[in-house]
């Protein structure tokens, strides 16, 4: 399995990624990595703001898209730049998927860098595999 | 996959398996190559399948890959036994291009063309952390989804006349506020008047060549030198998030298991759903008429501010390429309405048709059609063949054909903009990033995109314009 946290694929219009994890929980971090990259540089951000997130999901792949969905939420309504999601857990039952996480990172401040606009998160070539670890792939609309 | 050539500009693929109708491409023999590598042409096959479609699933020249439909996608559908599909409008509803003709000639701002995109770039917010020009509050943005530009004008952002030149006169009927969710309106406020990021942007433009004389002086185009200003920017945050809701809404009431791409996920026109999201999304069309409407009335300003006047600017037109339309088409002799859905596709109505201007309507819309950051871009002229061609659609731009990945591999930022620099075009920007993403090489050549239109006969070339200032989101 790759050491890599994610890599982006070539796609003529929008931004494809692939994000790994030993666990599944840990392909979403990773996939909120990949997400964020196209918008600001994660690793220059304070973590100064811890927000807990609940998201649910009829399933695995909707409850992706709603993950990844709301950093985009969070950035329009909050000016929230996500500079990691920790203690994730993913649950499933009768009702569907359930996850828990929290983001951490900070509110837009002068001296952050905001290069790219992602408009969304969509189910083209998603795809959510477990083998030898977990791969999620995803591509957002630019 | 059997591809027939019809015509130098038209290729069909037959009907095969599930497919209701054949899929009719425009294109060249030379762009046909580009669209052949990615999935643009599978994925009009896959709108081909979907119920009620009529006539055919077309894909425009500027075709590529988009996500369900093909990006330069056009599909009507039956009324009673069609669809509506979020996918088949975009994530950006109402991505739409405003063009503004101005009397003054290159020369009368040359040298001021810089401070006039920095006195543009103070007065219109463009990215993260710029956000609106105030936080409206959520009176007013029901009143903005529900009067689009019309709210605009009455609160003194541009003029009367503006709404005429623009498509559905600046406000789309049937939008309904009280459909949105908490998270579309909370995305809302603070966007309105932003130009957003991306393939977004404003230029300052003037006219290289005129095509056809007598349509272009229609238009208010009257000689080469001659200055224009282009806003391509959409419905932004709340666009995005009732294309997310709806296609979520669809998913849990419909289910994915019968669907050849998840993205596809649509709802019969008359259910319930369909008829939600249609007047969901004519909430996010009217918030974006508004968006275009304001920031051409800061545009306005900046030309007072720096040249003095605003130098005779009035509205040629407004055009959206994100959208789905019910519209009435003569098929056969035969009258009926239908669901158009234009995604990443410009309307092109011929002359006669009331739902474009009186002062236009004795030779077609003014078809609005950019190039990529840096080339040219068109003006066109709808036509009737264009009815009965392609549900009254053209081209929308250049369409993209390398992948952002790849382009910021083979382009640096600031090689792009002293290349542009040394075409006499001014760049203002917010990241080098973007710039090497946008670079007029990642994109199809729209002088190829235009041509096909124009020997299609679904749009014919009015005017040719050339950047001489690019302000990119």
């Amino acid at each position: 399995m790759s050491e890599q946290k994610f890599v982006f694929l070539d796609h003529t219009a929008d931004a494809k990624f692939r994000a790994f994890g030993k666990t599944l929980e840990e392909a979403f971090e990773n996939s909120a990595q990949a997400l964020v990259s196209l918008m600001w540089d994660a690793a220059r951000l304070k973590k100064v703001e811890n927000i807990a997130i609940h998201i649910n999901g009829n399933d695995l792949k909707q409850l992706l898209l709603n993950f990844l969905e709301e950093i985009l939420y969070l950035l329009n309504t909050r000016e929230f730049l996500l500079a990691e999601a920790i203690s994730t857990r993913i649950l499933h039952d009768d009702s569907g998927f359930r996850l828990s996480t929290v983001f951490r990172g900070d509110r837009f401040k002068k001296d952050y860098k905001v290069f790219g606009e992602v408009k969304a998160v969509t189910y083209d070539e998603m795809k959510i595999e477990e083998e030898d670890g977990w791969m999620v792939q995803v591509v957002v609309d630019l | 996959m059997e591809l027939k050539k019809i015509n130098d500009f038209t290729w069909e693929i037959p009907r095969e398996g599930n497919m209701k109708v054949s899929v009719l491409i425009y294109t060249s023999s030379a762009l046909l190559e580009t669209v052949k590598r990615d999935r643009t042409l599978t994925q009009a096959k896959n709108v081909a399948c979907l119920d009620g479609i009529q006539r055919h699933s077309y894909v425009m020249p500027d075709g590529h890959q988009g996500y369900g439909f093909p990006i330069g996608g056009v599909a009507a559908f039956d009324m009673d036994k069609g669809i509506i599909s979020p996918g088949g409008v975009g994530y950006d509803i109402n991505c739409g291009v405003r063009l503004l003709k101005t009397e003054f000639t290159a020369k009368d701002i040359h040298g001021r063309c810089e401070a006039l995109l920095n006195q543009i770039s103070k007065e219109v917010p463009a990215g993260v952390g710029k956000g609106g020009i105030t936080r409206i509050s959520k009176n007013v943005l029901r009143e903005v989804c529900l009067r689009g530009a019309e709210w605009a004008v009455e609160n003194g952002y541009g003029e009367k006349d503006d709404l005429q030149k623009t498509e559905e006169y600046g406000k789309m009927s049937g939008a309904d506020f009280t459909l949105l969710s908490q998270r579309a309106v909370e995305r809302g406020i603070p966007q309105l008047g932003t130009l957003g990021a991306g393939n977004h942007f404003l230029e300052i433009q003037k006219v290289e060549k005129i095509y056809e004389k007598e349509t272009a002086a229609v238009f208010g185009i009257h000689s080469p030198e001659q200055i224009m200003v282009m806003i391509h920017c959409g419905s932004r945050g709340l666009g995005h998030q009732i294309a997310s809701d709806y296609i979520r809404q669809m998913e849990n009431f419909f289910g994915v298991e019968n669907l050849p791409d998840r993205e596809l996920i649509h709802a019969p026109i008359r259910s319930e759903l369909g008829r939600k999201y249609f007047k969901s999304m004519a909430a996010a069309v009217n918030f974006a008429f508004a968006n275009r409407q304001m920031i051409a009335h800061w545009v306005r300003n900046s030309f007072r501010k720096v040249v003095g006047t605003s130098g005779g600017m009035d509205q040629i037109y407004d055009v959206c390429h994100n959208v789905a339309k019910i519209e009435k088409h003569n098929i056969q002799g035969e009258i009926k309405t239908f669901c158009v859905h234009r995604k990443g596709a410009t309307r092109s109505f011929g002359p006669g048709r009331e739902d474009i201007p009186e002062v236009y309507r004795n030779i077609g819309q003014p078809v609005i059609i950019p190039g990529s950051m840096g080339t040219a871009s068109y003006i066109l002229v709808g036509t009737r063949e264009a009815e009965r061609l392609s549900f009254g659609s053209t081209a929308h731009g250049a369409g993209r054909m390398m992948s952002r990945h790849e382009a910021l591999k083979r382009f640096r930022g600031e090689k792009v903009k002293r290349d542009l620099e040394s075409r006499g075009i001014a760049l203002k920007f917010t990241g080098w990033k973007g710039v090497a993403e946008e670079a007029p090489g990642v994109y199809k050549d729209v002088n190829e995109v235009v041509r096909i239109s124009h020997r299609a006969g679904i749009g014919r070339l009015v005017a040719r314009v050339v950047p001489v200032g690019v302000i990119k989101g």
